[in-house]
């Protein structure tokens, strides 16, 4: 094992992280508001409008983010009208086409994150805002997304871990994030080993601070659900009083 | 609809090797999940720690740098192990003849390749592995202790014990994860083009290169993905109810 390779490419390592911090935040947060719509229709209770959100997520969470990235980083040429488009200057670049490719799939699996929250609102909360005369928007900001939201953080962490995995198939097509970088230690010096394993240390340090990170943001969020601590006796820093 | 030009035989090929590579791992990663998983509710610390260092690293790195670093180090590591081996064998004197009547050491082995085929089946299967451990661990924990006692007092080996009443009971528990686990599976199998396996995603990048239509072939292979999920949707329901033969159901 030669680790003096990778000391000496570290910056190289770092230019790598930078990049996949980008396209994990980037399509997070694309994927986050694209989600919302699509699950809000997909909870319609019209079969003709829940029918497409439905099947968009049974598309991007039924195949692989592999398969997504390639049909549009490879896919989009084989149009001639959309190479002749403005919208050619973003696709013809490795890097859009992975964020667009994270972006949509994140969006699939956020959505039904969301959609399985947003059903499992209890109906006395809903019944409760309705009888106040609250108007649907109202409710919808009020009561029932709110708690949804609560609801969803455990899911979406896994979410996210999932994307800063899936992201590292940006090296694939040619983009230096973590993995690209490692690749290309590897070809300038054949250490496979350190190359990769490095890269893979930088994905659990980040595995690691992302579980921590959401662990935290859930005590917070979810304390009104921990038990209730005893307030009958008194605590030890309370002052007595007779 | 969908033009392929012919080339419909050629990825159904790929598709055939997917399911080969899926299947393959899944067996692995059955078997590393009960090991994994009975190692985690072992009383033994070693095993317990073992257990937890494996599955807090496998998922915490991704798929894809867990495979490169089977495939092009494991390479480099069988290659070593094999010349090591052969050295310490011609010090020692342990040497054999061959069917050219050369001598050759006894043990060690000259440059082998390791297939893509083989990493990929290892990576995938070791990856699930890990989850497969945390599911069935649940599972286990799910069967109550009076059918596994009740099994003890009848005088049951430890081994009867487990394939007579824990494994059939934690099989109902830990199916919905197991499902779950084999559906992300089948998609990690894609990966496995990446280190050169013709599976169907390499093999529709080779026609889409051929006839410049990409979008076309990736689109049939992510429909073929889709059947394959359908296909286990079904299996997976009638696994459902084989394992709940006689739960109560309102």
């Amino acid at each position: 094992m030669d680790f003096a390779v990778i000391i000496e490419n570290l910056p190289l390592y770092f230019r790598g992280l930078w990049v996949t911090l980008q396209l994990v935040a980037l399509s997070l947060v694309a994927g986050l508001a694209l989600a919302l719509p699509i699950a809000l229709l997909a909870t319609a209770r019209n079969p003709l409008i829940s029918f497409w959100p439905k099947a968009y997520i049974y598309f991007f969470r039924g195949t692989p983010l592999l398969v997504q990235m390639f049909m549009i980083y490879h896919g989009a040429g084989q149009f001639e009208w959309l190479r002749e488009s403005v919208a050619w200057v973003v696709l013809k670049e490795a890097y859009w086409c992975a964020l667009i490719a994270f972006a949509l799939n994140s969006a699939g699996y956020t959505a039904e994150i969301l959609r399985g929250a947003i059903e499992q609102t209890s109906f006395g909360e809903v019944e409760a805002a309705k009888a106040y005369g609250m108007s649907t928007r109202t409710l919808y900001r009020r009561i029932i997304l709110p708690s949804a939201f609560r609801r969803a953080l455990p899911a979406y962490g896994n979410e996210v871990i999932f994307m800063l995995h899936g992201s590292a198939l940006a090296g694939v097509i040619t983009i230096v994030d973590l993995f690209g970088a490692a690749k290309i230690v590897n070809s300038r010096h054949f250490v496979p080993f350190e190359s990769f394993i490095s890269a893979g240390v930088f994905y659990l340090a980040l595995t690691f601070l992302i579980v921590w990170a959401f662990k935290l943001w859930e005590k917070r969020w979810h304390a009104y659900m921990r038990p209730r601590e005893d307030t009958s006796k008194p605590k030890s820093g309370d002052a007595v009083t007779a | 609809m969908l033009d392929l030009h012919g080339y419909l035989p050629f990825i159904l090929k790929g598709m055939v090797l997917t399911v080969e590579v899926a299947l393959l791992s899944l067996g692995i990663a059955f078997v590393l999940g009960m090991i994994g998983a009975v190692a985690k509710l072992s009383s033994s610390k070693i095993a317990q720690t073992i257990a937890g260092v494996y599955t807090t690293l496998i998922r915490g790195i991704p798929d894809l740098v867990l495979m490169t670093v089977i495939f092009f180090g494991g390479q480099i590591l069988v290659n070593d192990l094999g010349a090591q081996l052969a050295e310490l064998s011609e010090l020692w004197g342990w040497m054999t003849t061959d069917s050219d009547g050369d001598a050759v050491p006894l043990i060690g082995w000259d440059y082998v390749d390791v297939s893509p085929f083989i990493a990929g089946v290892l990576t995938i299967g070791f990856i699930f592995g890990a989850y497969m451990t945390e599911t069935f661990r649940g599972g286990i924990l799910a069967v109550s202790r009076g059918e596994i006692e009740a099994g003890h007092a009848y005088g049951m080996t430890p081994a009867q014990v487990f394939f007579r009443i824990t494994f059939p009971a934690m099989m109902r528990h830990a199916l919905p994860g197991f499902g779950n686990n084999w559906l992300v599976l089948a998609k990690t199998t894609a990966l496995v083009s990446v280190i050169g396996l013709q599976d169907m995603v390499y093999n529709a990048g080779q026609a889409g290169g051929a006839t410049r239509e990409p979008f076309t072939f990736y689109l049939v292979v992510a429909l073929l993905f889709l059947a394959i999920t359908g296909l286990s949707d079904i299996g997976m329901r009638w696994l459902n109810r084989r394992y709940s033969v006689g739960v109560r159901r309102a």
